[in-house]
C-alpha cells in the first residue's frame, strides 16, 4: 500500500488522472478548479495545455480520445456552458478513449459570477456524473469514471464543489497503472453527427441511460448506512459529511454515482424509514427525483437552494423540520471589526486606467477578471459584468439602440479576450460600432493566480511558445484604429482614452504594463511619505492602494492621521504621488520621478 | 459515541504566511496518526482580503468546517481578525493573538474604525488569551517573516503533538535554507506559551 498524505480534491484529481493512466488533460484557469491542470502539469507522463477557453478544452480531449488516449477536461461550473456545444453531441457520438470531465461548481460564488448545478447538466446531456465527498473519493472516482466511460462509450462528469476543491483530506497514494498503447478508432458513422448518422446515435443514448441505471443500483460508489430508523437522510458530495457530523445517529443513502439514480436502491431506504429528508446543494436535484418515486420526501423546505451549505445551516433546517431541538448557544458577540474588501493590489496597472474612466464619466461595459473590482469602490466605474468576452458585444448593443458611442467603452483583460473576445470585436468591425475597447493586457491569466495564455508566450510545461500579437488580431478583425498606452505615464493615458472615447471611430486601446504580482522585475524605487509634509487630506487613500494606510502614531497638528506607505509592498508605481497635492509622497532621496521608464515590451 | 475532534481556526489578512502555518500544522497531526482536514477559500480573498484556514483533527473527521462556536483555539495573525473570529471559539477556547495591526485600505470608507484595545476586549469575555508581539520577536531572532514559524511555537503547547514532530515538520517544509533559523522561531515561540509569561505587554513598536 502507498503512503498517506494530505491533498486538496484539486490535487487528488491530478493524482487520480496520473495513476489511473490518463494522457492528455485540458483545461482554462478558473476558481474552484485551476490547480487540478497546475498539478497534473509536474507529471511529465501527461500532456497537459491551457487552451484559450473550455470549449477549445474539451475539444482537444475530444480529439485525444479519438486517437485512443484516456483525457481529462477540467473546468469550472461556467466553463460548461462555454463548452456545452461540443458537450451536449458528444453524449451523442461517444467514446474512444476513456472521457473525465471534471467541472467544479461554486455554490456561495466565493468567485464566480452565478452558481449553476452541473447536474442538470448531467440529467440534459444524458450523461453519467460521479459526486465525490472528500479527496479520496476524488481520486478513486477519476478511475471509476474512466471505467464506466470506457465501458459505457460516453463521457462521465464528475462533479467538485469549492469546499471538495479546497479542502485537504488524507489520500492513499498508489503507483500509476500501465497504459496501452492508444489505438485509435475513427467512425464517420459514429463521429460525423449529420442527421442520418445522428438520429441512430441519440436512440443510443436512451439505451445507454437504462444500462447505466442497472450499474448505479449495483455501485458501491451508492451506498446505504444504516442508522436509526426514524430519520433517513439521502445526501451526496460535502452535504454527506455536514450531515453525518449532525445526526450521526441518523441512516444514510450516500450518492457518489446521483446520475442516473438508483431507483430501488432509493425505494429500499425510503420504504425502511419514517421519514426521509434529502440534503443537498444548489438545486433540489435529487428531491424532485424521488419524489417522483412517489415518496413524500422533503428537502428545500428546510435546507437553502442558494449559496453554500455548513454545519450551521444543516442543523438549522434539522432544527425547522423537528428533527433536533434548538440549541440555546451562549456565543460570545465581540465589537465589529473593519471590512476588507478585495481590492486592486498595489502597482496594479488597472488603477489607472479606472481613475481615468471615472473622471472621463465614461459607460463602461464590463468583463471578467481582476479589473471587475473597478465596479467596487473607491471608482464604482463598470455597469455589466455577466460572462467571459461580454464586454465588447454588449457595448455594440448599448450603442445600437442609444444611436452614439460618446463616452462608451467596454473593457476587457489579455486572457478573457483571447477567451471569448474576439468575436465581439469582430462584430464591431463588421457591424460598424463606433465605441473604444480597452484590452488591459497585463500578460497573465491574474485573477486565478498567473496562468499562462496565447499572448505570453509560454505553454502550462513552462515552454516557450509564439506569443500572439494581440493588436495584431484587432487589425485583422478591421478595427484600424490600434493604440498601445502606458498605464503608469497617467496623462499620456487619460488623453489618449479622451481622444478615442468620443471621436466616432472604433478603436482598441491596449495597455502594456504587467502584473506586477506576476512579473517582480517590473517593480521600481518604492515611494515614502513625506511626514513634515503631509497635511492628512486622505485623498491618496482613494486610489485604493493596499501599500497605502492612515498612520496609527503621525498626526498632523489638527489630529487628523497623516497617510504611511508599507515600503517594502509599494511597487513604486507613482500614481499616490501624483495625486498629493502637498507633495509629501516623495522617493527616498526626496524627489518625484519625473521621467518615467517606459516599460520595454519583453 | 463520537470521538473528539480538535479545532483549529487559523485568521489573517492575505500574504501573511496563514496558509504554510496550517500546513504544518495538518502535517504534524498526520505524522500524529491522527485524520485531519483543512478548508480554505482561494480566490477573491487573496487581494487583500481575510484569510481563514480551518484545521480540524481527530479519529474520525467529517465535516472539514468547523462549527461556528466549536472552535478549540483561534490563532490570529493580526489583531482585527482576532476580534472578527472569537466568537467561533467554543466555551474553553484559547485564543492566540499576534500584536500586529493592519488597517485596511478602505476603513476610512466603511466607516468602521480601527478598533482599539482588542487584547482587553477579548479579555473581557474570553478566559484564555495570549497575546505575542511575533513580528518584533522574529525580527530579534534576525528575520521579520519568521513571525508566522514564531506563532506555530505558540500554538504547539495547546496541540496534544509531540514537540520533535513538530520540530520535524516545520524543518521540512519551510523554505531550504531557512530551516535554523524558523527552528529558532518555532522555539522562541513555544518557550513563550509556558503559563508564566503567557501574557504579553504590547511594545510601541508592534503597530503597523
Amino acid at each position: 500500500m502507498g503512503s498517506v498524505t494530505l491533498l486538496s480534491g484539486n490535487e487528488a484529481i491530478a493524482r487520480g488522472a496520473y495513476e489511473f493512466g490518463v494522457r492528455l488533460a485540458a483545461a482554462y484557469p478558473g476558481t474552484p478548479s485551476t490547480e487540478i491542470l497546475e498539478t497534473l502539469s509536474r507529471y511529465p507522463e501527461i500532456y497537459s495545455e491551457w487552451s484559450p477557453n473550455e470549449r477549445v478544452a474539451f475539444e482537444v480531449c475530444f480529439g485525444a480520445s479519438l486517437a485512443g488516449g484516456r483525457v481529462l477536461a477540467a473546468m469550472k461550473h461556467v466553463g460548461l456552458n462555454v463548452a456545452a456545444d461540443p458537450f451536449m453531441t458528444s453524449s451523442l457520438t461517444g467514446i474512444n478513449g476513456g472521457f473525465v470531465l471534471v467541472c467544479a461548481d461554486d455554490p456561495e460564488m466565493h468567485s464566480s459570477q452565478n452558481e449553476q448545478d452541473t447536474r442538470m447538466y448531467a440529467r440534459f446531456a444524458k450523461v453519467p456524473l460521479l459526486e465525490p465527498s472528500d479527496s479520496q473519493e476524488a481520486k478513486d472516482f477519476v478511475g471509476q469514471a474512466l471505467e464506466i466511460s470506457e465501458h459505457f462509450d460516453t463521457p462521465v462528469i464528475l462533479r467538485l464543489t469549492t469546499r471538495i476543491s479546497h479542502t485537504k483530506t488524507p489520500v492513499r497514494l498508489g503507483e500509476r497503472q500501465p497504459v496501452p498503447e492508444p489505438v485509435p478508432r475513427l467512425n464517420p458513422k459514429k463521429y460525423v453527427m449529420l442527421p442520418g448518422n445522428a438520429r441512430p446515435r441519440h436512440k443510443k443514448v436512451y439505451e445507454r441511460l437504462e444500462a447505466l441505471k442497472t450499474l448505479s443500483e449495483e455501485s458501491p460508489l451508492n451506498r446505504i448506512e444504516w442508522g436509526r430508523k426514524d430519520l433517513g437522510i439521502i445526501t451526496s458530495g460535502i452535504a454527506y459529511q455536514y450531515a453525518r457530523e449532525v445526526v450521526p445517529w441518523a441512516s444514510f443513502l450516500k450518492l457518489g454515482f446521483p446520475f442516473p439514480l438508483p431507483e430501488d436502491k432509493i425505494r429500499e431506504f425510503c420504504s425502511s424509514m419514517d421519514r426521509v429528508l434529502v440534503i443537498e446543494e444548489l438545486e433540489p436535484f435529487l428531491e424532485e427525483k424521488v419524489r417522483l418515486l412517489g415518496y413524500p420526501v422533503e428537502g428545500k423546505a428546510y435546507f437553502p437552494a442558494t449559496g453554500e451549505l455548513t454545519p450551521e445551516k444543516v442543523e438549522s433546517g434539522l432544527v425547522k423540520a423537528n428533527v433536533l431541538p434548538l440549541r440555546s448557544r451562549t456565543q460570545n458577540r465581540f465589537p465589529e471589526a473593519p471590512a476588507r474588501p478585495p481590492v486592486l493590489c498595489q502597482g496594479c496597472p488597472h488603477r489607472q486606467i479606472f481613475y481615468a474612466l471615472k473622471r472621463l464619466k465614461a459607460t463602461v461595459m464590463g468583463d471578467i477578471g481582476c479589473y471587475t473590482l473597478g465596479a467596487l469602490p473607491p471608482v464604482n466605474r463598470m455597469e455589466t459584468c455577466i460572462s467571459m468576452g461580454a464586454s465588447i458585444a454588449t457595448a455594440l448593443g448599448y450603442e445600437k439602440v442609444r444611436g452614439t458611442s460618446k463616452g462608451l467603452v467596454a473593457i476587457i483583460g489579455d486572457s478573457t479576450f483571447l477567451h471569448a473576445g474576439i468575436p465581439g470585436l469582430l462584430d464591431v468591425a463588421y457591424n460598424k460600432g463606433t465605441f473604444t475597447t480597452i484590452i488591459l493586457d497585463n500578460r497573465t491569466t491574474a485573477m486565478t493566480g498567473g496562468q499562462d495564455h496565447p499572448a505570453t508566450g509560454k505553454t502550462l510545461s513552462g515552454e516557450s511558445s509564439r506569443p500572439v500579437d494581440l493588436g495584431g488580431i484587432c487589425k485583422a478583425l478591421g478595427i484600424e484604429r490600434v493604440r498601445v498606452v502606458d498605464p503608469y505615464d497617467y496623462k499620456a493615458t487619460y488623453a489618449v482614452l479622451k481622444e478615442e472615447m468620443n471621436d466616432g471611430i472604433p478603436s482598441v486601446v491596449i495597455t502594456n504594463r504587467p502584473c506586477p504580482l506576476v512579473e517582480p522585475t517590473s517593480w521600481t524605487t518604492p515611494y515614502k511619505v513625506n511626514m513634515d509634509l503631509c497635511d492628512g487630506c486622505t485623498l491618496c487613500l482613494y486610489v485604493g492602494c493596499p501599500a497605502i494606510s492612515l498612520s496609527d502614531t503621525e498626526r498632523t497638528e489638527k489630529g487628523k492621521p497623516k497617510a504611511v506607505i508599507d515600503v517594502p509592498a509599494c511597487t513604486g508605481c507613482e500614481f499616490c504621488a501624483l495625486l498629493c497635492q502637498p507633495d509629501a509622497i516623495l522617493l527616498d532621496h526626496g524627489e518625484k520621478n519625473e521621467v518615467r521608464i517606459p516599460w520595454n515590451n519583453p | 459515541m463520537e470521538q473528539p475532534v480538535t479545532n483549529v481556526l487559523i485568521v489573517g489578512v492575505g500574504g501573511q504566511g496563514i496558509i504554510l502555518a496550517s500546513e504544518i500544522l495538518c502535517e504534524v497531526a498526520l505524522r500524529a496518526g491522527y485524520s485531519v482536514k483543512k478548508s480554505e477559500v482561494h480566490g477573491m480573498s487573496q487581494r487583500g482580503g481575510v484569510v481563514t484556514s480551518q484545521v480540524r483533527f481527530g479519529e474520525k473527521i467529517y465535516s472539514p468546517l468547523i462549527p461556528e462556536g466549536e472552535a478549540d483555539i483561534v490563532l490570529a495573525f493580526e489583531e482585527a481578525e482576532a476580534l472578527r473570529w472569537a466568537g467561533w471559539l467554543g466555551p474553553r477556547g484559547t485564543v492566540i493573538v499576534n500584536r500586529l495591526r493592519l488597517v485596511p485600505p478602505g476603513s476610512f470608507v466603511t466607516k468602521t474604525p480601527y478598533p482599539d484595545n482588542v487584547l482587553e476586549t477579548l479579555q473581557a469575555k474570553i478566559p484564555r488569551v495570549i497575546g505575542v508581539d511575533a513580528v518584533k520577536l522574529a525580527q530579534e531572532l534576525g528575520n521579520p517573516r519568521m513571525g508566522n514559524v514564531l506563532l506555530l511555537g505558540v500554538l504547539s503547547r495547546f496541540t496534544p503533538m509531540s514537540e520533535d514532530l513538530w520540530l520535524q515538520a516545520v524543518g521540512q517544509r519551510v523554505p531550504k535554507g531557512t530551516e535554523q533559523i524558523n527552528l529558532e522561531a518555532f522555539a522562541r515561540g513555544r518557550l513563550l506559551s509556558e503559563p508564566k509569561s503567557a501574557k504579553q505587554t504590547r511594545p510601541a513598536s508592534c503597530s503597523s
